[in-house]
Parts: structure tokens; C-alpha cells; sequence
């Protein structure tokens, strides 16, 4: 009689993996999204010191919110795949074969076309309300700011140090860069010689400065207070040193501060001695006297080139 | 060749690449100007501070290139550099000779004289060493525009100091113009003024603002990105 077999153990039942994988994933996605909402968002940079500052830092944090589900999806994905389904001491049994499943597939091209198109549609939006982003629109900006009470602002880069003219007080010129709260304003950005970058960081405003072409930004500022200016174009050795500091204050003060600085420039003659203000300069070309300047070796007017016969004129 | 010659061929070569870029980094990168200390001949919390700019600069491999030199407080020797030692919180009396001829500036913001105290520089001119061209005079604006006044400009970015530096008599410097360096004749500016350096220590870059680089696009290279030449480091110590 033949010795009967043992009856076979009961194949282990395959858990859902699927279910596993999203009950997982929906956990991590949820904190991390609470997270980086309630933790993270507060302290984004750029800050809060103007429109286009808290409009960056609400793109970003939107930006966190929406890559973090899938990069945890991916993560989660990878480590339970590590964890459940590595290779085993000897089990040398292939693996289940791979078909297509149109289902997923679909939902893989829907989902994540929905999740660009979406990124199109906000980056769009968050361009057009805050007036450009504070970014360089070029010198015929699209997206401008409502209102004509706009403040004009010129910024001049020249190697190695900004400095700032403002035309609706006499054009006069500034090293420091203050600015009313509440009140927009419009930064047109141009250079001297080489390209150069204003980058009011905490205002988050952004714009090349390029030689001959007037680069305009706009922002509002919303609260006084300082932020810092750097240059972010490499212009040349001391392109790390190229910064310096502005800040915001209230309608009273900036009033003060730019009648003062107009007038002192009226009486000591720099405004007379200033080109008068353009949108753009030819450092080549001297307008008080309407000539070229001669180029010598290089250098515009050196050596007295530049000057009549007549005007060997020194202090 | 044997493994051994091979060996000790190959050991040969890199010992000689390795210090070939040692050479190099030490020679190069190490060997910038000196530093002129004026720490020592502070008294009474003033420093006299003296530089000269000149056309050009003979001293060095690069003639054709406008340079400043530093006087040396103790030898009165120039000092072929633009590194120099000051004491914190302390006025720093200003002069620089001016042999180098005009230059229109770029931007002639810098016409103006900001940070120093009451905001003005005083100028001489000289026909040559120990023969001044009039009285000394006190500007405020020394407009580069309108006149050919500027031959550079002496900046400290940081500490808001922007001063024109006056040049000489056109017609002198064209026709007599100090032709080697340091100069210690020829025609010339003596411009003076004063600022305070800052109680913190640190490092304070100074540049020129005139395009004075020769040869360069628009004036902007060589000299005017050179350690040594027309842009330098105040050493601010305690």
C-alpha cells in the first residue's frame, strides 16, 4: 500500500499589495503636505516684505505641496518593492511576468498631465496678479501694477557697486536704495559696462542688467524694514563684493529722505553735473557737451582726449 | 626598461609635475603685494595714509598698465601695491599724488565726493615736485564732465567713500607726464581728505571707478582687476 502524501501546505494568501502601497503613501503624503503648510510655509523665503516676495513664497510652498505626494509615492513604492519583494536565499524562481495594463497607463498619463497643466495654469496666474513676479519683463513689460501713483526707480550697475536714480525727485542719484511702503514701484535695471543682476532678495525682485536696454521690475513693498541687494550676474573679480543694503520706510520718511538728498545734490551741483535722465546711457558719449567721447587704447577719453585744446582745467 | 626603472621613472615624473604646480600656486597665487602697515604711526587717533597714481608702471612686467603705489610710512619708499594696514576707529588723513592725465568717468555720480568728513577733498596741482600751481582748494564736486579734472577714483564701497581724484594740468601732463614709476617728478595733483575707519576690524576693498584698464573692453580689465594696480584691501585692526 502505498505510503500516503502529505497534504500540502495551504499556499499563503498574497496580500494586497496596491492597498498597502497607497494606505502607506496617503499617510506620508498627508504629513508632509501639513508640514510644509504649517511649518514650512511661515518661513519661506523670500519673506513677506512684498507683494512679489509673498507671492514667491506661496509658489513655492504650492510647488512643495504637490512634488512632495509624488516623490514620497516614489520612495514609498521603492522601499516596500525592497522590503517585500527582494530576492530570497534559494528562491531562484523568475519573477511573474510583466504585461501592459491599459488602466494604469491611463492613469499614469492622465494623472500626470493634470499635474502640469495645473502647474501651467497657477505659474500663469501667480505671473499676471503680482505684475510679473518682480522679475525682468524686459523694457516693455506685459504685466504691469494698477494705479498711477507708481514710484520710478533706476538702477545703474556698474563694476563694482549699484547705485540709484530717481527721476520724480530731479533725477538725483543715490548709493542707498530706500523706498515708501505700500506704494508700488518700478525698478527699470541697465548697466554701464558689463551684465550685471539686482537682486533685492527680500523683496523678490530679480532683473539682469544689461548694458544699453532697460530691464523693468515692479513690486510693492508691504512692510518697512531692511533687505539686501546683491549682484547675481559673475561681472568680474569683485562680483562676490557687488551688495548693499535698502529698506523700506514709511511715505513720511522716504518724502524726507529723497527732498533731502535732491536738494544736497542741487546745492553742491551734482545734479547739473549728472547726464540728464534716460532710460538707458552711452558712457561713450558725454551729453553736457553732446560729443563722442574719443577712444584711446580702449578707454573712452583717456588722457585728455576727450577734452577742447582750450580746457586743460583742473581744480 | 625594467619594472624598476619604470617605476622609478614614473615616481620621477610625478614628483616633477607635483612640484611644477606647486611652483606654480606659491609663485602665483601666493606671491601677491605686500601689505604697508601704518598701524604703528597712528598717534592721537590719526593716521597719515599717502598713495600716488601713476600713468603707468615700470616695476613691473605690465609697463603699460596705471597703477597706485603706497608711500611706506617709515622709509617714505613707494610700495608697488594696494594693500595697506590702518587701526580701527581711527581718521585715516588722506593724500594722493596724481601723475596720471583725465579720464571722462562712466558715470559721473562719482564726480561727488561722499564719506569723507565734511564731505569734501582739497586739491593742489604741481608743475613738478615742490612747484605748486596755486593755492590749495576745496571741492565738494569735482564735475569730470565739464572739465578735464579726474584721472581716477580712490572707493571703499563699504564704508560709502567715493573720491574723485583730481588730475594734472592737461597740457603738462602731455607734455611732460611722469614716464616712470614710482614717479617723483612731473606734473601733478595733490588732492587731500580724511574719513574714519570703522570700530569693527575687517577687510575693506578699494577700487577705482574710472575704466582705466587699457587695452581692455571698455576700459574695464587688467588694472582694474589686479591686486596691486587700481584696485586693493584696507586692513582694518585693532
Amino acid at each position: 500500500m502505498a505510503e500516503s502524501e502529505a497534504p500540502a501546505a495551504p499556499a499563503k494568501a498574497e496580500p494586497n499589495h496596491g492597498l498597502r502601497i497607497f494606505l502607506i503613501w496617503i499617510v506620508l503624503a498627508l504629513v508632509a503636505d501639513l508640514l510644509i503648510w504649517f511649518l514650512w510655509y511661515p518661513h519661506m523665503p523670500p519673506g513677506r516684505q512684498s507683494s512679489s516676495a509673498q507671492h514667491q513664497a506661496f509658489d513655492i510652498t504650492v510647488l512643495g505641496l504637490a512634488a512632495a505626494p509624488v516623490m514620497l509615492f516614489v520612495w514609498t513604492y521603492f522601499g516596500y518593492a525592497l522590503i517585500n519583494w527582494r530576492h530570497r536565499q534559494d528562491d531562484d524562481e523568475d519573477g511573474p511576468p510583466i504585461f501592459g495594463h491599459t488602466g494604469l497607463q491611463a492613469a499614469f498619463i492622465a494623472g500626470t498631465s493634470v499635474i502640469v497643466l495645473a502647474a501651467f495654469v497657477f505659474g500663469t496666474i501667480e505671473l499676471i496678479v503680482p505684475a510679473g513676479a518682480g522679475a525682468g519683463e524686459g523694457p516693455n513689460p506685459v504685466w504691469k501694477p494698477s494705479g498711477s501713483n507708481i514710484l520710478q526707480v533706476q538702477v545703474i550697475g556698474q563694476q563694482w557697486q549699484f547705485t540709484y536714480r530717481y527721476p520724480q525727485f530731479g533725477g538725483m542719484e543715490s548709493t542707498q536704495l530706500v523706498l515708501p511702503v505700500n506704494r508700488p514701484v518700478a525698478f527699470h535695471v541697465t548697466s554701464l559696462d558689463v551684465i550685471h543682476s539686482f537682486w533685492a532678495y527680500q523683496l523678490g525682485v530679480k532683473a539682469d542688467a544689461n548694458p544699453a536696454v532697460d530691464n523693468v521690475a515692479y513690486t510693492t513693498p508691504e512692510h518697512t524694514g531692511g533687505f539686501t541687494v546683491r549682484c547675481n550676474e559673475l561681472c568680474g573679480i569683485w562680483h562676490g563684493a557687488m551688495f548693499n543694503s535698502g529698506r523700506v520706510t514709511t511715505p513720511t520718511a522716504f518724502q524726507a529722505w529723497a527732498r533731502a538728498t535732491e536738494l544736497a545734490e542741487h546745492r553742491v551741483g551734482l545734479l547739473a553735473a549728472l547726464p540728464p535722465y534716460s532710460l538707458t546711457y552711452d558712457p561713450t558719449v558725454i551729453p553736457q557737451l553732446g560729443q563722442e567721447v574719443v577712444k584711446v587704447a580702449g578707454i573712452t577719453g583717456a588722457n585728455g582726449y576727450y577734452y577742447p585744446p582750450q580746457d586743460p582745467e583742473q581744480p | 626598461m625594467s619594472l624598476p626603472a619604470r617605476i622609478v621613472t614614473l615616481l620621477v615624473a610625478f614628483a616633477a609635475v607635483v612640484a611644477g604646480a606647486v611652483f606654480l600656486a606659491v609663485y602665483y597665487i601666493g606671491g601677491g603685494p605686500p601689505t604697508v602697515n601704518f598701524v604703528p604711526e597712528a598717534s592721537g587717533g590719526q593716521v597719515n595714509v599717502v598713495l600716488q597714481e601713476d600713468p603707468q608702471n615700470t616695476v613691473t612686467s605690465r609697463p603699460d598698465w596705471v597703477s597706485y603705489f603706497v608711500q611706506d610710512p617709515v622709509t617714505k619708499k613707494w610700495v608697488h601695491t594696494t594693500l595697506f594696514q590702518v587701526p580701527a576707529n581711527t581718521r585715516v588723513n588722506m593724500t594722493i599724488l596724481g601723475y596720471d592725465g583725465c579720464t571722462p568717468l562712466r558715470n559721473n555720480f562719482w564726480s561727488r565726493v561722499q564719506g569723507t568728513i565734511g564731505g569734501t577733498a582739497t586739491v593742489q596741482q604741481f608743475k613738478t615736485v615742490g612747484q605748486p600751481l596755486g593755492v590749495p582748494k576745496t571741492f565738494k564736486v569735482i564735475n569730470s564732465w565739464s572739465h578735464c579734472s579726474v584721472g581716477h577714483t580712490f572707493a571703499i564701497p563699504s564704508l560709502h567713500v567715493f573720491v574723485p581724484v583730481a588730475s594734472p594740468n592737461t597740457k603738462l601732463f602731455n607734455s611732460s607726464a611722469c614716464g616712470s614709476s614710482p614717479c617723483t617728478s612731473g606734473p601733478h595733483s595733490m588732492q587731500k581728505f580724511s574719513f574714519y575707519t570703522p570700530k569693527t576690524t575687517g577687510t575693506f576693498r578699494w577700487q577705482c571707478f574710472v575704466p582705466c584698464g587699457g587695452g581692455f573692453l571698455d576700459g574695464n580689465g587688467g588694472p582694474m582687476q589686479t591686486l596691486g594696480f587700481m584696485m586693493g584691501n584696507m586692513e582694518v585692526t585693532s
